[in-house]
């Protein structure tokens, strides 16, 4: 069954500037205004904006809203302050990754999650689901809520001069409650680019005017493009690309996120028996000599016999270098492991990096 | 808008021919780089190759995606443009200047195959 494309409250904005749409995660959405690489260093050097309308938004309300939410993420929100926001996993009972997702405290019995657009549905059948037996209410607010993300070294003099919204205080993966023009607005320090920035969730109403005062004030749009090339660049993963339901957050080198001290969450058990034994594969970074662009899904030798494959791979925009991330099968995931990476009809010799190809510059 | 050049064949592909003696020069159109956005690789072939029409004979990398290159025209390849290897840019900057392979053709009446500027121009219009 085909469904309809969706559109976000700024598609109006998109069109009118002329922007290359595309379909994404069920979302008719903008890939590039002006250019991928531009929009890219943009958001590097001074500061870009962002339609991320299409994330999905889930509260989780109740008596019992923390131990709920322990249960059905991989890092551990016990006792956080108010205002607080967690990243980190939902897993199923052998470890597969449901969806990545931030978690905001707002108070002891409230939650806010952020989850992928591309996952809303399953992840909101998902936590109904795993939520019987729990004093809790779950509402999915997405279709109230729009986002923007407003990224880059200037983000911060942007919000505070074009918007008028005081965020100086907020610190790196923290948020505030405003009250501006009649409705709650949530206001965070977070992004998915690896620079300092912003993400505003507001009503549609309010969302348009964030965009059009930045648009006013000369602000770069950014489209998913080049929101693809800034995550990656700095080693963070893309659901569906280096998590799915069939990579758990200790394969795609996550385990930071997965705090199996907690009593219980489910997938637990399957995830200590990863970290205690050890994975058969992991995600890592490679570089290739040479100007070949590895792609998702290019295989990954060594010695003619397949051994993985590539992620994400790009020329990245920063570095000018051929990067990729890869599911590499052990125990060629060592650093310095020089393998091959089969592009077309060539190999092309690769090796084993760190994923971090651009460092990040957060504001802490 | 992008620019269709009346002395030219076309592929629906969008890659475009221009025939001098039994040397067909293959570039990309204006359109093809115009979609693709900023190129930051063209995988060529190497001289001496033999190309075939309709198959694949190298690719165009933009930041996003790569896209297979198919060869209008059959015969052995003269010549590669490397000024593509540090500068594939180019090609956003002016596709019908930045060619990017010299064949010598095998057979010059596959080009009767090819799209005029008029039906290419239509084919665009329709994408």
């Amino acid at each position: 069954m085909e469904e309809e494309i969706k559109t976000t409250c700024l598609h109006d904005r998109h069109v009118d500037l002329g922007a290359l749409m595309s379909p994404f995660a069920g979302y008719d959405m903008p890939i590039q205004y002006k250019g991928i690489t531009e929009e890219h260093n943009a958001v590097r050097q001074e500061v870009g904006v962002f339609d991320v309308s299409h994330m999905g938004e889930v509260r989780v309300k109740g008596p019992e809203a923390e131990k709920f939410v322990n249960h059905i993420f991989v890092n551990d929100v016990t006792g956080a302050p108010d205002g607080q926001i967690f990243y980190g996993m939902m897993c199923l009972e052998n470890g597969g990754t449901v969806d990545d997702l931030l978690v905001y405290k707002v108070n002891d019995n409230e939650f806010f999650l952020v989850i992928n657009a591309s996952n809303i549905d399953k992840d909101v059948a998902w936590i109904m689901k795993n939520a019987e037996g729990f004093d809790v209410q779950i509402a999915d607010e997405s279709l109230y809520y729009g986002e923007v993300a407003i990224q880059g070294p200037k983000a911060e003099e942007t919000v505070e001069k074009v918007l008028g919204i005081p965020v100086a205080d907020i610190k790196f993966y923290n948020f505030n409650v405003l009250h501006l023009d009649g409705e709650d607005v949530i206001v965070s320090r977070t992004g998915y680019t690896g620079e300092d920035g912003f993400e505003v969730y507001a009503s549609h109403d309010f969302t348009r005017k964030v965009w059009d005062k930045l648009m006013e004030a000369g602000v770069q749009p950014c489209g998913l493009g080049c929101r693809d090339t800034l995550r990656f660049e700095v080693g963070l993963p893309l659901y569906g690309d280096e998590l799915t339901e069939e990579i758990s957050p200790i394969e795609a080198s996550l385990s930071m996120f997965v705090k199996l001290d907690k009593p219980e969450f489910v997938g637990k058990e399957a995830l200590a028996r990863q970290k205690a034994e050890g994975v058969k594969r992991r995600i890592v970074g490679l570089e290739l000599e040479g100007n070949a662009i590895p792609r998702h899904g290019y295989p990954v030798e060594m010695n003619g016999e397949q051994i993985g494959e590539i992620t994400t791979g790009y020329r990245s925009i920063s570095t000018g270098r051929s990067v990729a991330m890869a599911m590499i099968n052990k125990p060629y995931d060592k650093l310095g492991t020089e393998v091959e990476v089969r592009i077309r009809k060539k190999t092309f010799p690769a090796k084993v990096v760190k994923k971090r190809f651009y460092d990040k510059s957060y504001k802490k | 808008m992008s620019t269709v050049k009346d002395d030219l064949r076309y592929a629906e592909s969008h890659e475009w021919v221009k025939l001098e003696g039994d040397i067909a020069t293959v570039g990309i159109s204006d359109y093809a780089q115009h979609a693709l956005g900023d190129i930051v690789y063209v995988d060529m072939p190497e001289v001496g190759d033999e190309v075939e029409a309709g198959e694949v004979f190298g690719a165009v990398e933009s930041v996003k995606a790569a896209s297979d290159l198919l060869s209008p025209v059959s015969g052995t390849v003269e010549a590669v443009n490397e000024i593509l290897e540090d500068a594939p840019e180019s090609i956003n900057a002016d596709a019908y200047e930045n060619w990017i392979m010299k064949v010598k053709v095998s057979d010059p009446a596959e080009l009767e195959a090819l799209l005029d500027a008029a039906a290419y121009a239509k084919l665009c219009e329709n994408e």
